[in-house]
Formats: C-alpha cells, structure tokens, sequence
C-alpha cells in the first residue's frame, strides 16, 4: 500500500481571491465538481491540502485568461486522469459504471416477476382406479362417520 | 438446483470482491503513459546559473524522480535509489518538489545524492504539468521522451527488479 506521503499542509499560505467577483463564483461552482487527489473525498473546491490550494490558483489563473470551463477540465484530466472529475466521462470504459445499476435493477425486477407469478401449470391427476375408488369411498364413510353432527 | 444461480452470483460477486480489495483507492493511474513528457526547463539545484530540460535527455532512457527534503517516504525510497544509481541500471534524476534549496541541499548533503543532476520546481508547477499528487513519483522516460512508467509512491526492490530493469532493457534496444 501506499506510504507516499500526500500533501496536506496544516496550514497554507493565504490564496489571492480574483478581482472579478463573478470569476470566483464560477470558480466555486467548477471546483466543486473537481476531486481533490490527496484527500480524495473531497472537493477541490473544500480541500485544504497543498495541492488542492496549487490546482485553486492554476484554474483561477486560467479562468481569468477566458479560458472555458471545458478547457480546463481537459487540462486537469490531461494530467490527472478522469478520476479528477466527480462526473465520470460517458465512454466505453464506463459503460459498465453509468447502465450497470439500471441493468441490475432490470434483471431483479425480472427475477421477482418471475417469483411472484404463481405456477401456471395445473396438476394432471389421473382418474382413480376400480380397486383405489373403494378405498376411497371405505376411507370416506370412516371419516364421516367419526365426524360429529 | 434452485441454488445454483445464486451460487453463481454469489462466486462471481466474491471475485469481484476479492480483485477490489487488492486495489489501492489512492492510487491514481496517470494518463502520461505513452504520453511525451510534459516540457520544462528547470534551474539545477547546484548550479542555479544552468538550466535542464527533457529535451536534453533524448535518445536516453532515464528515471525523473520527484522528491522532496520534507518527504518521509523519499528517505526510505533513498536506500534503493543509491543502490540503484551504484549499479549503474539507469540514469536517475531528481526534482526537488515544492522545496527550498538550501533543505534540498541540506537533504542531499546528508543522506547522499544518487540523482546525475537535480533540479528545482519551488511552486510544484512543473509537478503538475507530470500529474503528481503525492511526494515521491517516479517516471521512466524513453528515447524519444515518451513516458513510459511511473511509479506512485517509493520504488520498491520489487518494482525495480520486475518492471523497471526489463522496461529499460526493452527501451535500450
């Protein structure tokens, strides 16, 4: 297992805030669907480790030059993979990831109408004979008879 | 027979357990593989008036290890590439990853230095451009500058013997 250490900073230096107030909201809204890689359950957007804090100010840096938010995700995922993007790509690798689910809901659904739906078939049975009616009948007017009135 | 079909799942799903739980969920595949490394051109630790770039290594397969004097792990991974450049298997050259010279030195000074050369990325904006995300990673770089490997993490004897030496033997042909 990994024992690289990953870089979480206690404490890092303060980051400049852009001038344009609508660059930083959008920023927010970008950063929130981007993963930290160090802290990997978190956004980029909350992440404190160092890292976090260097990918903030390339992308404010970046989104300040016009580029579109498209271009920087294809930025990071150039560098970092898909795994960077908390919306995974829809491409052939992640079929499974993104129809998998719908498919297993499906073939449940499946299995249980099939449980549920009760046995069509009825039972053949075939006309007693001679011999076993009398049984029948004997076994019949015993019960009858030790049934109360 | 009724149980054979959950049977089955139930085998299919334990396999698919028991593969995930050998996964490493830290571990981030780079899609620099098969990719040119990343251009730069970096100050040398020890002689910050000259500058080095990939470009300097082609036509050599080369190791680009990222390190850092506040990195834990660097110092255990430090034994093995010591061991490493003694033997002579691959060039190895270091980045001093969001460090200071003089502790980049200091490190340098006392626990060896196995790298040809160092060089320094002070803001980590070299180490983006390579995709690291932890201290130290290595990339194996070919010929022609193509990232072949990297390693996430400190290399291991295993990793040395089982995929760098044969890599850098296939790479030198």
């Amino acid at each position: 297992m990994a024992s690289q250490l990953l870089l979480a900073a206690a404490s890092a230096p303060p980051e400049p805030t852009a001038t344009d107030a609508d660059v930083e909201a959008r920023l927010h809204a970008f950063l929130l669907e981007i993963r930290c890689l160090v802290c990997q359950n978190e956004t980029l957007a909350d992440s404190r480790a160092e890292l976090a804090v260097d990918l903030r100010n390339e992308v404010r840096v970046q989104m300040m030059a016009g580029r579109s938010d498209a271009e920087i995700r294809d930025f990071l995922t150039a560098r970092y993979g898909d795994f960077v993007l908390y919306r995974p790509p829809l491409k052939p690798s992640t079929y499974l990831l993104w129809f998998g689910p719908f498919v297993l809901l499906v073939s449940g659904l499946l299995v249980l109408c099939r449980a549920i739906t009760p046995a069509a078939a009825t039972v053949r049975v075939p006309p007693p004979s001679g011999g076993e009616l009398k049984r029948v009948r004997r076994l019949l007017d015993l019960a009858d008879g030790s049934e109360p009135s | 027979m009724k149980f054979v079909l959950p049977l089955c799942i139930f085998l299919i799903l334990s396999a698919f357990l028991a593969a995930g739980l050998r996964l490493d969920p830290q571990h981030v595949p780079s899609p620099l593989i098969g990719k040119p490394a990343p251009y730069f051109e970096l100050t040398k630790l020890h002689e910050p008036g000259q500058t080095f770039t990939p470009e300097d290594m082609l036509g050599k397969v080369w190791l680009l290890n990222v390190w850092a004097s506040w990195c834990v792990s660097c110092r255990v991974e430090h034994a093995l590439l010591t061991a490493l450049s003694r033997a002579s298997v691959v060039p190895i050259y270091g980045l001093a990853y969001k460090d200071g010279r003089e502790s980049s030195l200091a490190f340098l000074q006392s626990f060896g230095d196995p790298y040809v050369l160092s060089i320094e990325d002070p803001d980590g904006r070299v180490g983006i451009d390579y995709g690291v995300y932890g201290v130290p990673e290595t990339y194996l770089i070919d010929k022609a500058g193509v990232i072949r490997f990297k390693q996430i993490g400190p290399l291991t004897i295993d990793v040395v013997q089982e995929t760098i030496v044969p890599m850098v033997a296939r790479l030198r042909r």
